[in-house]
């Protein structure tokens, strides 16, 4: 019997759901069975029944939230049958694990969940695969014609020449202590920043699991005794907190795709704002949809009507899903 | 363009004082000539640029953008000018892609109203997001990097074996690009000295009665201070000019003035509209600041007039070193052209309290406070504490009901920061006023957290709000006015206070309000 596509995947207040499978993709509440794309915490919450993901993902969510955040997991290695449909993990570029994932039923569309996803090669991660497909689940954070990410090693070059032009002052860069932390310390590496890197100690973790995993981040130290380091990572909720006062005249700095958008730096008192994102920004999104040709789009959430509007201006049928409960750059 | 559209960027950025210095003299000595010159004409306000209409601009986006997707992305980003330099499509490349600062001013100038919307459009073709956003900056006229005309004077004088105050001297006397400027910056033969210059103008501090108490009132004078905007009026040789306090030349906007200029020196004083012996409220003087020329009309419905306090120069004698009970003698002995130009009086006062007895009752609602100053002093350039004081009124306050409120734009873009409050009129609440600031950032969020949490309706992008926080309002005046349903218009409104803990029953009731009239 073919499957028509709101019968294989719709919303629910618990995030999108498989009926075939029995299965929820990125669940917001605990449920029997989850697929989880990527480690961010609103995407992979601790409680679920049984997990499924990545290798890597599950390893950031043990990290995250102990061993026990699951009565169990399964890797995703290739394509699993799960109930009436297949499903496989194909790489996002979003952060280290990040998947898109591919849902194919024995008769019907297939339907394809990005997940969060980036284009921009990213050290940290391996990069994101086309995965042909009927029905494109895509996220749309960044989904209006102002958002066109520079190029982020120019971006971790406007932070070096900024502790350059101000040699006596910390540079403290807020960002998120999965994937956009370690992909900041990269960037500065590759832009000849060889000096030791502090890092607030929400970061310690995952940074040396991105170190096992083979990600050459160079010396890092801790910033309750960063020594001579300058440049010092942490994530964004350390500036409202007492633990910014060690340092003394700290330029605030702010890695996110938002920094494209003055008034969203300035509402968060950023001197530095870097432009640096883990997300597509608005020519690889609409060139992604045009790359994998679907019959439809659905939206999960960010800024859909800028991409509603550009799906009707090219004749492609699209509708947003509203799912309420996804960051659109989580911290 | 880019390492200027870099330097703007940093400087809108970058809060502090002293930061912004570094990054300015760092631009100043690392870009060569003419660049820096224009750069500096443009952060000094002396560039005359031809402007660009916010309009024009929405025009010109609307040949390049959809019209849907452009006002997505303008609701979103909420300033015009980021917005378009943001969405403008195409990337910037090819052999035309570098735009010199001069380059794009002399286009600018050079190009006619007609034909101006095809050249900004071609630039903007050939520029990256940020160096648009400068070019649209530039053409707008609206730069907001918090850089005052001093502070880049200041950064042009930084390691240079001159001070800003030899800048300023001699700054009247030089047009864009400066470069005999740089040239004297670095060691070079010094420009022609300026033709009746700007004088650097003594400031005052705020004082409280408290720290008055510690000093002898027979070691002051005081005067009214007046609500209208400080000027230095030179008159040196052919030359007549009339200065704001950071040395900005605004005489063209004020031509009654200049004729009124029959004399030979620099005085200082209060600019204010003056109708016969009536002072009109600021409100009235606003209305010819900021314009480039002034119609006949508007000179004969708010004649501006000059009332002087202070005396720099006279006939070639500088009298700043003299104390101020001389220079006041100096300025009491001056001829000026009595139907423009006349004098602030002392004010009588023995004691401290004799002072606050005028203060709190002046004889006219233009006057903001008053003056104290040591009877002894010099004129010094800057705000040296101690010998000036200003003593402010303090302001009105009435406990309002927050009613409505809308999302800011610019800085505020995303909150909720714009509040219309009202007042209690029998069972029903009264719009008497709207305020922007006065709250913190923190209290920022909690007022919008508040605001999304207590919205009954909404209209557009306003939200109607359940009466239930109540806010401290402080203005500085109260103005009868028929064009408000509640009959009044404040002067200045902005919370000073959020009032958590008080009942939304027990704000303040518009007769209150009247009573304050």
């Amino acid at each position: 019997m073919t499957l028509r596509a709101e019968e294989i995947v719709c919303p629910t207040e618990a995030g999108l759901y498989c009926a075939p499978g029995d299965f929820h993709i990125d669940p917001l509440r605990p449920v029997a069975r989850a697929l989880v794309t990527h480690g961010h915490s609103d995407h992979a919450r601790p409680g679920h029944g049984a997990v499924m993901a990545t290798r890597q993902t599950l390893d950031i969510m043990a990290i995250r939230y102990g061993e026990e955040f699951t009565a169990s997991r399964q890797i995703a290695e290739g394509p699993v049958r799960i109930g009436d449909v297949t499903v496989s993990f194909h790489p996002a570029g979003h952060v280290l694990g990040s998947a898109q994932i591919l849902i194919t039923p024995d008769s019907g569309p297939r339907i394809l969940i990005s997940g969060d996803y980036c284009r921009t090669p990213n050290p940290c991660c391996q990069a994101w695969e086309p995965v042909a497909c009927d029905i494109f689940i895509t996220e749309a954070t960044f989904g209006l014609p102002v958002f066109r990410h520079p190029d982020p090693l120019a971006e971790a070059g406007r932070l070096i020449a900024s502790m350059a032009e101000f040699p006596e002052r910390p540079h403290l860069v807020g960002a998120y202590a999965l994937g956009k932390a370690q992909r900041v310390i990269a960037l500065a590496r590759a832009a000849g920043h060889l000096a030791p890197i502090a890092i607030h100690g929400a970061l310690k973790r995952l940074c040396d699991y991105h170190i096992e995993q083979g990600i050459d981040l160079g010396p890092l130290v801790p910033a309750t005794d960063p020594g001579e380091a300058q440049l010092v990572l942490a994530p964004p909720s350390a500036f409202a907190s007492p633990w910014v006062q060690r340092f003394r005249d700290p330029v605030l700095s702010y890695a996110s795709g938002w920094m494209t958008v003055r008034a969203r730096a300035r509402q968060r008192g950023v001197e530095l704002p870097l432009v640096i994102s883990d997300h597509v920004d608005w020519p690889q999104l609409t060139q992604t949809i045009r790359d994998l040709g679907p019959e439809e789009v659905w939206i999960t959430h960010g800024t859909e009507d800028g991409l509603l509007r550009w799906c009707e201006m090219n004749g492609i049928p699209a509708r947003p899903l509203r799912l309420i409960g996804y960051e659109d750059e989580p911290e | 363009m880019k390492a200027f559209a870099r330097l703007l960027e940093r400087l809108a950025f970058t809060p502090g004082r002293n930061a912004k210095l570094t990054i300015l003299a760092h631009y100043f000595q690392t870009t060569p000539d003419p660049d820096r010159g224009y750069a500096a004409s443009v952060l000094t306000g002396e560039l005359d640029l031809r402007q660009v209409s916010p309009s024009l601009l929405k025009r010109l986006a609307a040949d390049r953008v959809d019209e849907q997707l452009f006002r997505l992305s303008y609701d979103f980003v909420g300033d015009l000018a980021e917005t378009i330099s943001l969405l403008w499509p195409g990337e910037a490349s090819g052999p035309n892609a570098e735009v010199s600062v001069t380059e794009a001013v002399t286009l600018m100038n050079e190009t006619g109203k007609l034909a101006l919307p095809g050249v900004i459009a071609d630039l903007l073709d050939r520029l990256t997001p940020p160096e648009r956003l400068a070019l649209l900056k530039l053409a707008t006229g609206n730069l907001r990097v918090g850089v005052s005309a001093r502070l880049a004077r200041t950064a042009l004088a930084m390691g240079t074996p001159r001070s800003v105050d030899e800048v300023e001297e001699i700054w009247h006397g030089l047009t864009p690009p400066y470069l005999p400027l740089f040239h004297w910056l670095e060691g070079g033969d010094p420009p022609a000295p300026a033709e009746a210059p700007f004088r650097p103008v003594m400031l005052s501090t705020p004082v409280t009665p408290g720290e008055l108490a510690a000093f002898d009132p027979t070691d002051y004078l005081a005067e009214w201070k007046w609500d209208g905007i400080r000027v230095q009026a030179v008159a040196e040789g052919q030359n007549r000019r009339l200065y704001t306090r950071t040395g900005e030349e605004i005489g063209a906007a004020f031509p009654e003035i200049i004729a009124a200029m029959d004399f030979e020196g620099a005085v200082d004083g209060e600019l204010l509209i003056r109708r016969g012996g009536e002072v009109a409220p600021f409100a009235d003087l606003q209305r010819r600041l900021g314009r480039k020329a002034v119609s006949a009309k508007m000179r004969e419905t708010h004649p501006a007039a000059l009332r002087l306090y202070d005396i720099l120069t006279w006939q070639g004698e500088d009298l700043r070193p003299l104390p101020l009970d001389q220079r006041r003698a100096r300025l009491e002995a001056a001829v000026f052209n009595p139907h423009r130009i006349d004098l602030s009086p002392l004010l009588p006062f023995r004691t401290w309290d004799d002072l606050a007895s005028l203060r709190a009752a002046p004889h006219e609602p233009v006057i903001e406070g008053v003056m104290i100053k040591r009877r002894d002093s010099a004129y010094i350039a800057g705000r040296p504490r101690g010998p000036w004081f200003k003593w402010k009124r303090d302001p009105m306050v009435v406990d309002a009901v927050l009613l409505y409120a809308q999302a800011g734009h610019g800085k505020r873009s995303g909150f909720y920061s714009d509040f219309t409050f009202g007042l209690w009129d029998g069972a029903d609440l009264v719009p008497v006023g709207k305020a922007y600031f006065g709250f913190t950032d923190e209290e920022l969020r909690e007022l919008d957290r508040f605001v999304r949490k207590h919205t009954v309706q909404r209209f557009g992008p306003v939200r109607q709000l359940a009466p239930a926080l109540v806010v401290e309002v402080a203005f500085e005046g109260l103005n009868a006015s028929p064009r408000h349903k509640s009959g009044l218009a404040m002067r200045f409104p902005r919370i000073s206070r959020i009032r958590w803990d008080k009942p939304a029953a027990e704000a303040d009731r518009l007769e209150t309000l009247r009573a304050m009239l």
